[in-house]
């Protein structure tokens, strides 16, 4: 099944996505110098002189949607995003992804958490902004930074808190850790530790939406998967692959870069030929998008225009959101790279305050109605710990318990018999 | 593939089933411990379903075992139709298990370089495009690591994927996506996730192709936790290994041979699957266990000629199943014979011998009458030169000569 290379055409939808800007650029990128320079998500598009950029106009559509939603506000008569109902659930889902990741570094440097543990702060946006549109059979695939993926998409905070502490009543059993987080019920396809490998994952995903479509005829399953991952990662080989499958076969994915600029210590800049990574979509045959990533509302707008592709069947969208994390990459990151200046001027821009700030000057919510929402997270948080901390680590017993889905295949035994036949098979002591 | 036996006193047929595996309690002969030349008394041949047919016809039983590699059909004798079942080629075998597999349940697809319009570089996906469509049949671009991970995907979302490496070294390339997520994610996700998938692909050293076409994968991959590992080496058995590998809800790497996808054999036509983790009695004997798979095995049976003329009754195992092993049928053999030899197309160091010489020397090693001897290929990267590449690889002299060291 061969598809014949077409430009998606966008001059139909709602947004006006089909028109490149390209309006002045303030001064050029500078390279290999990690602080000073950095995106932001005006429409002034920077480019390198030095560099071969294309901005031809390649239908397929590279645009700044920040230009787009600014110009939906400006009207003469204001029409709101939201309503008080999604503007509440939107407040609320990013609330708790912060103060989650709050007490998770908390419980972590008193020594109940160990390991590697990435935590979400500030790019709380980009989580709520897409997961909240999605159904519970639609799939999502993260990274090792998957905590606030895995509460968005619905699985508890308690089943969460739970595998990090690693007890048996984590959402895994505690055998997958900070990085592992999956649910079969929420369709939570993971969790991975190396970068890239997901993005796979989420095409056989989406090719399996699509199969079941076509194949098995079960002509409403129109179930989407996000795949989030990070800037390090879009210099990867396996995410250019998948962008290629995807568009070839016009599978129902959406890929969601975070890009927060900096992969550990490699800035974004100093890794990346052409750091513009929406750009990349077209040249695999899908639209690339732009979107300020500390802004939940423009997050929500892109993301129900590709989600709503996906859905149709139009194929994949690359969506690329501008965002930041606050704290280190990871518990163990001193983070002394980074240049002060950037993390002050990313925190000015907290999605959590923004979105407040919107809520209260149109009047769709009070101060006290997001007080009260903040102190039922702190209340859900709190109770995920005591749960966590009274949970049962896991018996030896599960030891070997889900290595295989058929334990025959642990083989058989001098005996004759099945080695998972022996009884100190479930006490996990037995020699396989 | 045949096998041949000889037998001293009344050979009692052996129970005819379509099970694959000697019960090796249930032997035919007495066990005797002399290595004494024996009296060549009555020709029986087993065929490897289990079915014993006495007193053959000489002259086709020669000639089923003397070529290494078979490559044409035998004459009239063996292609009767009074016989039961149908004669086919080892892919095509591959073939008709994986179709019907694709019958029974719809879930089945393939995913590969070249499987769908092309028919697959070893033809083993023939037909199938045309008959499920171009979804079911997918003809993958060259990404691996990708495409192995999309069916591990597909795997954990519902379906049961094929997938083909066009040749096994090029699973290389998704090694990261074999040990990361197909071996580990049904364990780092509690459970909750199944990965039913199936990597097949030929491996091994073919005719002169080359240092990175010779490879033989089985040695890196056994260590992964949480796959399955079984190597085809007859069309009865790939036929029986592909369908138990769909039907299995763990993640199984097949492993076909290159110069074994022409073999011939007679298969039934009835639904059979291969037990995945048993391994197959090719010929048994008394004085020395010899454990083989895939190509090795016609290398060992031609040895096996040589040495029952010498007098020497070797026991023949093909262990089929490379992780895990199966030490019940190994096991049984080497408290009959006292004495094993190993004989893989692995390299010397870390290769299947040498985990299975660990696994026996662990298990049977009040057993053991002699160190287990292992022969592999040599370390060396396959060259392309043939005299050179020959070589390389186990012959059937050096099968000889070792057996002949370790029954002194």
């Amino acid at each position: 099944m061969s598809t014949a290379f077409s430009a998606p055409n966008f001059s139909t939808q709602s947004l006006p996505l089909n028109h490149t800007s390209t309006t002045t650029r303030d001064s050029p990128l500078v390279f290999a110098k990690p602080t000073s320079q950095f995106l932001r998500s005006t429409p002034k598009l920077r480019l390198s002189s030095s560099s071969k950029l294309n901005l031809s106009r390649r239908s397929g559509t590279v645009v700044a949607v920040s230009d787009v939603v600014k110009q939906k506000k400006s009207k003469s008569t204001p029409t709101l995003l939201i309503t008080k109902e999604e503007g509440l659930e939107l407040y609320e889902d990013m609330v708790l992804g912060r103060a989650f990741e709050d007490m998770c570094a908390q419980m972590y440097y008193r020594g109940k958490m160990f390991g590697f543990v990435h935590l979400y702060n500030g790019q709380e946006a980009v989580s709520t902004g897409f997961i909240k549109l999605l159904k519970q059979q639609d799939s999502v695939v993260s990274t090792y930074r998957d905590h606030v993926h895995a509460l968005s998409k619905g699985v508890p905070a308690r089943a969460v808190m739970s595998e990090l502490f690693g007890k048996t009543t984590g959402c895994c059993r505690g055998q997958g850790g900070s990085m592992h987080m999956f649910s079969r019920e929420h369709n939570l396809l993971g969790g991975f530790a190396f970068i890239g490998e997901g993005i796979p994952i989420a095409t056989g995903a989406a090719f399996t939406s699509k199969y079941k479509r076509e194949v098995l005829k079960e002509a409403d399953c129109d179930h989407v998967t996000l795949a989030f991952f990070g800037d390090g990662t879009c210099n990867n080989g396996q995410f250019f692959e998948c962008l290629n499958m995807a568009a070839l076969w016009k599978l129902p994915i959406v890929f969601v870069v975070e890009n927060n600029l900096w992969a550990i210590g490699m800035s974004h800049m100093r890794a990346t030929s052409d750091p513009q990574i929406y750009k990349k979509g077209p040249a695999f045959g899908m639209p690339g998008i732009h979107v300020d990533g500390m802004d939940v509302l423009k997050v929500r707008e892109v993301a129900k225009e590709a989600i709503g592709r996906a859905r149709r069947g139009e194929g994949p969208t690359l969506v690329e959101c501008e965002t930041y994390r606050f704290r280190g990459h990871s518990l163990a990151d001193p983070d002394e790279l980074r240049d002060p200046a950037e993390k002050a001027h990313y925190a000015a821009r907290d999605p959590i305050t923004a979105l407040k700030k919107y809520l209260t000057e149109n009047n769709l919510a009070s101060e006290a109605e997001l007080k009260a929402i903040d102190k039922k997270i702190d209340e859900v948080v709190e109770v995920a710990v005591e749960f966590a901390d009274e949970s049962p680590v896991p018996p030896r017993s599960q030891l070997l318990e889900n290595v295989f889905a058929d334990p025959k295949g642990f083989g058989i035994g001098p005996d004759g018999r099945y080695r998972c036949e022996d009884p100190k098979f479930t006490q996990g002591t037995a020699h396989v | 593939m045949a096998a041949i036996f000889q037998g001293v006193g009344a050979a009692a047929p052996l129970s005819s089933s379509l099970s694959n595996s000697f019960d090796s309690n249930k032997s035919v002969f007495s066990p005797r411990r002399s290595f004494s030349v024996r009296k060549r008394a009555s020709f029986a041949v087993v065929r490897s379903d289990g079915i014993v047919n006495l007193n053959p016809n000489g002259r086709s039983a020669q000639r089923l075992v003397s070529n290494a590699v078979a490559t044409k059909a035998d004459g009239p004798a063996a292609s009767s139709s009074s016989k039961p079942g149908h004669e086919l080629l080892l892919f095509e075998a591959l073939q008709e298990g994986l179709e019907e597999e694709m019958e029974r349940d719809p879930r089945v697809c393939v995913m590969g370089e070249d499987v769908g319009h092309y028919g697959g570089s070893y033809k083993v996906t023939k037909g199938l495009a045309k008959r499920f469509g171009d979804l079911r049949v997918l003809d993958t671009p060259i990404a691996e690591n990708s495409f192995t991970g999309m069916g591990i995907g597909a795997a954990m979302t519902g379906l049961r994927p094929v997938i083909e490496g066009m040749n096994m070294g090029f699973l290389l390339l998704a090694f990261n996506q074999i040990s990361n997520n197909c071996g580990m994610l049904h364990y780092t996700s509690g459970g909750q996730f199944t990965i039913p998938v199936v990597i097949r692909g030929p491996g091994g050293v073919g005719r002169q192709l080359g240092a990175e076409h010779s490879q033989r994968l089985e040695s890196y991959f056994q260590s992964i936790p949480g796959i399955q590992m079984v190597a085809c080496s007859t069309p009865y058995n790939a036929k029986g290994l592909m369908k138990a590998a769909i039907r299995s809800e763990n993640p199984v790497i097949l492993f076909e041979h290159v110069l074994l996808y022409n073999l011939k054999e007679r298969i039934p036509d009835e639904d059979y699957i291969c037990n995945l983790e048993e391994a197959e009695m090719v010929r048994p004997g008394e004085h020395v266990t010899i454990l083989t798979y895939s190509r090795m095995r016609y290398h060992v049976m031609q040895a096996a000629k040589t040495l029952v003329n010498k007098g020497y009754d070797p026991e023949v195992i093909d262990i089929r199943s490379l992780k895990p092993f199966d030490l019940h049928t190994i096991g049984n053999s080497v408290k009959k014979t006292h004495r094993v030899l190993i004989v893989e197309e692995c390299m010397r160091t870390g290769g299947i011998g040498a985990s299975l010489t660990a696994a026996i020397t662990e298990n049977f090693n009040d057993y053991l009458d002699a160190p287990i001897m292992c022969l592999s290929s040599q370390d060396v990267p396959t060259p392309y030169a043939g005299t050179l590449e020959e070589v390389t690889v186990v012959q059937p002299a050096q099968i000889v000569t070792a057996v002949e060291q370790l029954c002194q």
